[in-house]
């Protein structure tokens, strides 16, 4: 697939999934497209439908509504489809992993590619993952 | 006469966080709306009572990124309740500084998804191309963009040093400036105007009978501004305006964040001139909580915040509850949405600023075993509120 990753490094559309975080990732996430970070610059773009999705940026401790939500988000995504998860939670868990009602394994309802640490993580990090993500797809 | 259900969510594009909206329409109308919200709930009240005082701190900073300095002001303020923990003047001025530049950070956020929402991408671009100062003041005097961790029992974490003002002031005269040019230009906006005059209109009695809180209270008319009614910390040693207007519309709730980012820019500069000079240590020395309840309110970019902790003279709490603003104002969409196109219906649920990772902390337990998450909050606060009427009086 490498002719394949090469072209769509191109310009990664990425999906926000939200599961269960804390709204301070998304709210760096949106940020990432504003004036001083404008990510759009390396054809980036935040789509509204999974269906145009190559990345996903996956954010929080996946609760146990939400995992279903999150699986089937992966499901529909068109592969090849690569994902992020952003922040300390989908590492870790953060501070949330003694809750009832987080998920025990993270990585059985979505398998993550890469993740981007700090809480959150600043928008230069997210930067340097995007580039490591194309550095990777164009290797 | 057929009914339409439209599913919004819990994954859609106009939603930053996940939570899933049933709008009834009949045509074009809004007849009535369901939300389901549990998508974000994580058991924070749980969490901290495993937890320490000073643990917890950083806990409830994250039951929400947005006001992630709100929730842990509320908390040491019912900490410090339980004892009567004096706070030092410098602390006092420090807390209310980073309360105040969260404010407005928070209401330029809102502004910029405002906009975005109606499809203004002008405004959401100037408004956070502007937000981005406020999180340069904040890391220089935090250490971070989010997540301050700058509170503490007794007092604040980090002090702000005198020669570090001056740099922080002609940043913030650079936003106020700017502040002043968006508030112009966009209050001014014929497009904004009619887009946004007399669309969700939450009257007084509404508001009232709701119980709203916040800037959607005052943009009803309901004057409730916890700096006000119960100033702590230096909120009666600045001088400042609450702002209330009697419109209630969409509109109305835009022209009172935005005043209140003004005044918020006018407490700002007070506290750090007070900074400059105000002497003292920063922290207070707890040794120790003894046993006892404590309530702490502040008043968050979306309204009043409420903590409860009962304590028992060790180092945790054994009860933390948390009442967050959204779970007062999320209900009055049902009031404002009925009757209005469905275009409409975004921007007023939007404009109710919701905050989903704030409220979720409900939970409902089914025949004793097996917890599930709420998913009508007004029903089963009504049904609660009907059963401790039942019990008290027989």
């Amino acid at each position: 697939m490498g002719w394949y990753n090469k072209r769509l490094a191109k310009s990664l559309w990425v999906f926000h999934v939200s599961a269960s975080p804390c709204n301070n990732c998304d709210i760096e996430i949106l940020d990432l497209l504003t004036p001083r970070y404008d990510v759009e610059r390396f054809g980036i773009k935040l789509v509204g439908s999974v269906r145009h999705a190559d990345v996903l940026l996956v954010t929080g401790v996946i609760n146990e509504k939400v995992a279903p939500r999150v699986r089937r988000v992966y499901e529909q995504a068109p592969k090849p489809v690569f994902v992020v998860g952003v922040g300390t939670c989908p590492i870790s868990g953060c501070c949330f992993k003694e809750s009832y009602n987080t998920v025990p394994r993270r990585e059985d309802v979505i398998p993550f590619d890469l993740y981007v640490t700090g809480c959150p993580p600043k928008p230069e990090a997210m930067i340097d993952a995007i580039v490591k993500l194309v550095g990777v797809l164009n290797a | 006469m057929t009914k339409t259900t439209i599913p919004v969510g819990p994954f859609h594009p106009l939603l930053e966080e996940a939570e899933f909206f049933k709008i009834h329409v009949d045509g074009e109308t809004v007849t009535g709306i369901d939300i389901d919200i549990g998508y974000m709930h994580r058991g924070h009240e749980y969490i901290s009572e495993g937890k320490t005082f000073t643990q917890s701190i950083f806990l409830v900073e994250r039951i929400c990124g947005i006001c992630s300095t709100s929730h842990p002001i509320a908390f040491v303020h019912a900490v410090e309740d339980v004892d009567n923990v004096e706070v030092p003047v410098r602390a006092a001025y420090i807390r209310t500084l980073v309360g105040e530049l969260e404010r407005i950070h928070s209401h330029l956020l809102w502004l910029g998804l405002a906009g975005h929402f109606i499809g203004y991408d002008t405004l959401w671009m100037w408004a956070w191309r502007y937000r981005e100062p406020v999180l340069d003041i904040f890391e220089t005097i935090t250490g971070n963009r989010n997540h301050y961790g700058m509170m503490r029992v007794g007092g604040v974490a980090r002090d702000v040093a005198p020669e570090a003002v001056p740099p922080l002031l002609e940043t913030l005269d650079m936003i106020e400036r700017k502040m002043d040019m968006i508030a112009k230009a966009a209050a001014d906006d014929p497009v904004l105007k009619t887009r946004l005059k007399g669309v969700g209109i939450l009257s007084r009695q509404a508001a009232v009978d709701y119980c709203t809180v916040g800037p959607t209270a005052r943009a009803s008319g309901v004057s409730i501004d916890v700096r006000k009614d119960e100033p702590r910390d230096a909120y009666g040693l600045v001088d400042f305006k609450s702002i209330v207007l009697d419109s209630g519309d969409v509109y109305g709730k835009l022209v009172v964040r935005v005043l209140e980012t003004v005044e918020s820019i006018k407490i700002v500069r007070q506290c750090l001139e007070k900074l400059r000079t105000a002497p003292g240590t920063i922290l207070n020395d707890v040794k120790e909580i003894s046993a006892g309840e404590g309530i702490g309110r502040y008043e968050a970019p979306r309204g009043e915040v409420f903590h409860y902790v009962r304590t028992d003279g060790s180092n945790r709490p054994v009860r933390h509850k948390v009442r967050a603003p959204s779970y007062m104002n999320i209900p009055t969409c049902a009031a404002s949405c009925k009757g209005i196109p469905l275009a409409d219906a975004l921007i007023t649920l939007a404009a109710i600023d919701p905050c989903y990772c704030c409220t979720e902390r409900a939970i409902h337990v089914v025949d004793g075993r097996g917890a599930r998450v709420a998913t009508d909050l007004i029903r089963l606060s009504r049904e609660k509120t009907d059963r401790l009427r039942r019990e008290l009086h027989g």
